[in-house]
C-alpha cells in the first residue's frame, strides 16, 4: 500500500522543513532495520503482553445487541490495555524503536491525554526523557490526564499558540523537533504527519486488526460485515481497519467528530467537510478556508479535534474502500450514556463517537450479521466533561 | 520569459553583500507594509521576503508567529496582498520573493498563485515546509512562469547539501541554527563548511538566515556568504512601533546594510 516516500495514492508525502530531512531519512532507515528483525519483535512482543496486556478482549455485547434487535455486536476493547487505550501499542513499537536508534529523550502531542499519558508511561519505563505538548484548552478540558503524565515524570508544556488544541500541539513538537534532533525522537501519536510516521504508526497499530480477525473467526468461524471506529488523525481505525482492508466484504467505518453538526463552522469532520491540502507534513484532507488557512476546529472530544485525517485514511476514502461518517457532539454524549448504562463499560467519547454509528445502523441489519466497534480507550477522563454538558458541575 | 525572472534575484547580490529583510504582509494592515517595504529599499535593502501569513506557521518562532496572527487579524488574503503587491511594483523596483506555506499556495490552487506572482512582479517563492524531495508540486510550474523557488539547506543536511544546491535557484537559503526563526544570542552551525560545499555544486549565492539580528552578527555570517537574511529582528519592530514602524525599520536595515557592505 505504500509508495516510495509514504504516498498513498496522492497522499501523505514529506512536507517538512529542510531541517528535519535526515531525521526521518534516519526514523525510516532505522525502521526498515527493525520492522522484520526478530529480536526487536520478540522484545516489543513481550512488553505488548506483559506490559500492556495484549491480547484485548473481543467481548460480544450481548445487552447491546439484544436491544438494538439487529446485528450481532462486538466491541474490540482497546480500552483494558495498560494506560486505557489504543495510543499504548504505537508507544511501545516508536519507544523501542528510538532507544534502538540511541535516542534518550521521547517529545509527543496529545490531545485527550491519552497518547501523552502512553508516552509519559513508555519514557518511564524504558527510562527516557519525557516532554508532552498539550492545548491549554486541553490541559483545562483534561486535567486529570496532566497530572498523570507528571506524575509518571514527564514535563507538560501547555500550548497557547494558534486555538491551543491538538493541531497547535503537533506544530509545537515539531518546532521542538526541529531545535533538538540528535537525543531526541518525535514520537507521533496517530497516523498523520510526514513519511515515515504513517506508515510506522499504522504497522504498530495493525495489532488491533489482527486480533480481532483471529478472535472472530475463533469466536464466530467468519468475518465481521462491519468494523467501525472513531477517527481523529486515524489511528485506532488504520489499525481496526488494516488486515480487513483485502476482504472486500467487510465494510469499513470511520466515524468523524461533527462537534455541533456538519452545517456549523463547530466540527472537526474533516471528510465531510475539508478539502485536499497540504499541512503538518503530509498531503491529505484538512478542514480550512477558500485560502488554505486551517480551520479552527472544534469536536466535545479533545482527541478527535484535529482538522485533518491521516493519509492512508484519505486514500481509503478516495477508492472507497472504507467510509467516513459525521457524529454530532450530541449523538456521541448518548451512546457514552448508553454504554455506560447497556454494558457496564464507559467509552472514551472519542470511542463513543463509533458506537453511536454503530446503534444507527445495527437495527436495520440482519439478526445473522456482525458488527465489530472498536472502544478504543476508556472514559474515565470525560466524566467531568460529559457531566458538564449535561449540566452538572462536578469538582474534581 | 525565465531570464528576466531570474535576473531581478540575481541583481540583489550586484551590490556587494546582499541584505534581505522580511516583512508579514498586513501586519498590522497593508498600508504599514507598504511603508516599511519602501523604506526597507532606501536604506540599503537588496531583496525583500513578503510573508504571506498562515494560521499555523511551522517554522517560524513566537515573534513572527505573532506577525501572522496580528495579520490574519487584521483580514488580510492572498487575493488582497496580490492587489497590494501589484500596487507596490509602481515604483518599487527591488526584487522580491513571496514566503510562505506549501498549503497557502496549493490551496488557491499552484499554477494560478504562480501566474499571478509572475504578473504582478514576484520573482520567486520560499516554502519552508517543501523539502527537496516535495519540489516537484511547485517547481517545475515556478520555472514555467519565470519564479525561482527558493531552497533550503540546514545544519542538518549533511550528505544533502551537494544534492540540493545542484538544483538550486535565485540563492540559496542557508539556515543557520537548528529550530524555528528567531532572534539567537549566537550561531555556532560551522557555515563556512556548509559553504563550501554548495561552493562545489552551484554558482548561485547563498544568503544566511534563522538567528540574524545585529550589525556585527550579520557581517560575520555575511562574511562567509553572499548575504543575510533577517526577519524576527524586523518583525519585532513591526510589532513595537505597529503602523509607525517604517523609519525605525529603515534606520535598521541601514545599520545592517552599513554593517557588510563593504565585504
Amino acid at each position: 500500500m505504500t509508495n516510495p516516500r509514504g504516498r498513498f495514492g496522492i497522499h501523505g508525502g514529506q512536507y517538512i522543513p529542510e531541517t528535519l530531512m535526515n531525521a526521518v531519512i534516519e526514523l525510516e532507515a532505522a525502521y526498515d532495520h527493525y520492522k522484520d528483525n526478530p529480536a526487536f519483535n520478540r522484545e516489543l512482543n513481550d512488553l505488548m503482553v506483559n506490559y500492556a496486556g495484549r491480547p484485548s478482549l473481543l467481548y460480544e455485547a450481548k445487552h447491546m445487541t439484544e436491544d438494538l434487535g439487529g446485528a450481532k455486536i462486538y466491541l474490540k476493547r482497546e480500552d483494558l490495555n495498560h494506560t486505557g487505550a489504543h495510543k499504548i501499542n504505537n508507544v511501545l513499537g516508536q519507544a523501542l524503536l528510538a532507544k534502538k536508534m540511541g535516542k534518550t529523550r521521547l517529545i509527543a502531542e496529545t490531545g485527550a491525554g491519552q497518547h501523552g499519558v502512553a508516552t509519559a508511561t513508555v519514557a518511564a519505563l524504558l527510562g527516557m526523557e519525557c516532554v508532552v505538548f498539550m492545548g491549554i484548552e486541553d490541559t483545562k478540558r483534561q486535567a486529570l490526564n496532566v497530572y498523570r503524565m507528571r506524575l509518571l515524570g514527564a514535563d507538560v508544556v501547555p500550548v497557547t499558540s494558534g486555538t491551543g488544541t491538538l493541531k497547535d500541539a503537533v506544530s509545537e513538537a515539531m518546532r521542538e523537533w526541529t531545535s533538538r534532533i540528535a537525543d531526541t525522537h518525535y514520537c507521533l501519536g496517530s497516523v498523520m504527519g510526514p513519511h515515515p510516521f504513517p506508515t510506522i504508526v499504522r504497522d504498530f497499530q495493525a495489532v488491533i486488526s489482527k486480533e480481532i480477525k483471529a478472535q472472530i473467526l475463533d469466536k464466530e468461524g467468519r468475518l465481521p460485515d462491519a468494523v467501525i471506529a472513531c477517527v481523529g488523525g486515524g489511528s485506532n481505525a488504520i489499525g481496526s481497519f488494516y488486515n480487513f482492508i483485502d476482504d472486500k466484504d467487510v465494510a469499513l467505518i470511520g466515524c468523524e467528530a461533527a462537534g455541533r453538526g456538519i452545517d456549523t463552522f463547530e466540527t472537526a469532520a474533516t471528510i465531510n467537510t475539508g478539502r485536499l491540502g497540504i499541512f503538518h507534513g503530509m498531503k491529505s484532507y484538512f478542514c480550512q478556508d477558500k485560502y488554505g488557512q486551517i480551520a479552527p476546529v472544534y469536536s466535545i472530544s479533545a482527541g478527535l479535534d484535529y482538522p485533518g485525517i491521516g493519509p492512508e485514511h484519505a486514500h481509503l476514502h478516495d477508492i472507497g474502500r472504507a467510509q467516513y461518517v459525521a457524529i454530532t457532539d450530541e449523538e456521541a454524549v448518548e451512546a457514552f450514556e448508553y454504554l455506560s448504562r447497556i454494558e457496564g463499560i464507559i467509552p472514551a467519547i472519542e470511542s463513543a463517537h463509533a458506537v453511536a454509528y454503530a446503534m444507527k445502523i445495527a437495527p436495520k441489519m440482519d439478526k445473522d450479521q456482525i458488527i465489530v466497534i472498536t472502544i478504543s480507550g476508556r472514559g474515565d477522563k470525560d466524566v467531568a466533561a460529559i457531566a458538564r454538558y449535561r449540566g452538572e458541575d462536578l469538582h474534581d | 520569459m525565465t531570464d528576466h525572472k531570474t535576473n531581478r534575484i540575481a541583481k540583489a547580490f550586484d551590490h556587494g553583500k546582499a541584505f534581505v529583510a522580511f516583512i508579514t504582509c498586513g501586519d498590522p494592515d497593508l498600508e504599514t507594509t507598504g511603508k516599511v517595504v519602501r523604506q526597507a529599499a532606501a536604506n540599503g535593502a537588496d531583496l525583500i521576503e513578503l510573508g504571506i501569513p498562515f494560521s499555523d506557521p511551522t517554522a517560524e518562532g513566537p515573534v513572527i508567529q505573532g506577525a501572522n496572527i496580528r495579520a490574519l487579524a487584521g483580514g488580510v488574503t492572498t487575493d488582497k496582498i496580490f492587489e497590494f503587491v501589484e500596487d507596490l511594483r509602481r515604483d518599487v523596483d527591488i526584487p522580491m520573493v513571496f514566503m510562505t506555506y506549501a498549503n497557502v499556495v496549493y490551496s488557491y490552487g499552484t499554477e494560478k498563485f504562480v501566474k499571478i506572482c509572475s504578473k504582478i512582479g514576484i520573482d520567486g517563492l520560499i516554502l519552508p515546509d517543501v523539502p527537496y524531495e516535495e519540489k516537484a508540486d511547485f517547481q517545475p510550474i515556478c520555472q514555467q512562469y519565470g519564479l525561482s523557488l527558493i531552497s533550503m539547506i540546514a545544519p542538518t543536511s549533511h550528505d544533502r547539501i551537494a544534492m540540493i544546491a545542484k538544483e538550486a535557484e535565485g540563492f540559496l537559503y542557508i539556515v543557520s541554527s537548528l529550530g524555528v526563526t528567531g532572534e539567537r544570542q549566537a550561531i555556532t552551525t560551522d557555515i563556512g563548511a556548509i559553504v563550501d560545499v554548495v561552493r562545489q555544486n552551484t554558482d548561485i549565492p547563498c544568503a544566511i538566515g534563522f538567528g540574524i539580528s545585529t550589525p556585527e552578527q550579520a557581517r560575520t555570517m555575511a562574511q562567509k556568504a553572499d548575504g543575510a537574511i533577517v526577519g524576527s529582528a524586523i518583525v519585532r519592530r513591526l510589532e513595537q512601533y505597529g503602523r509607525d514602524a517604517a523609519e525605525p525599520v529603515g534606520a535598521y536595515v541601514k545599520s545592517m546594510k552599513d554593517a557588510i557592505a563593504d565585504l
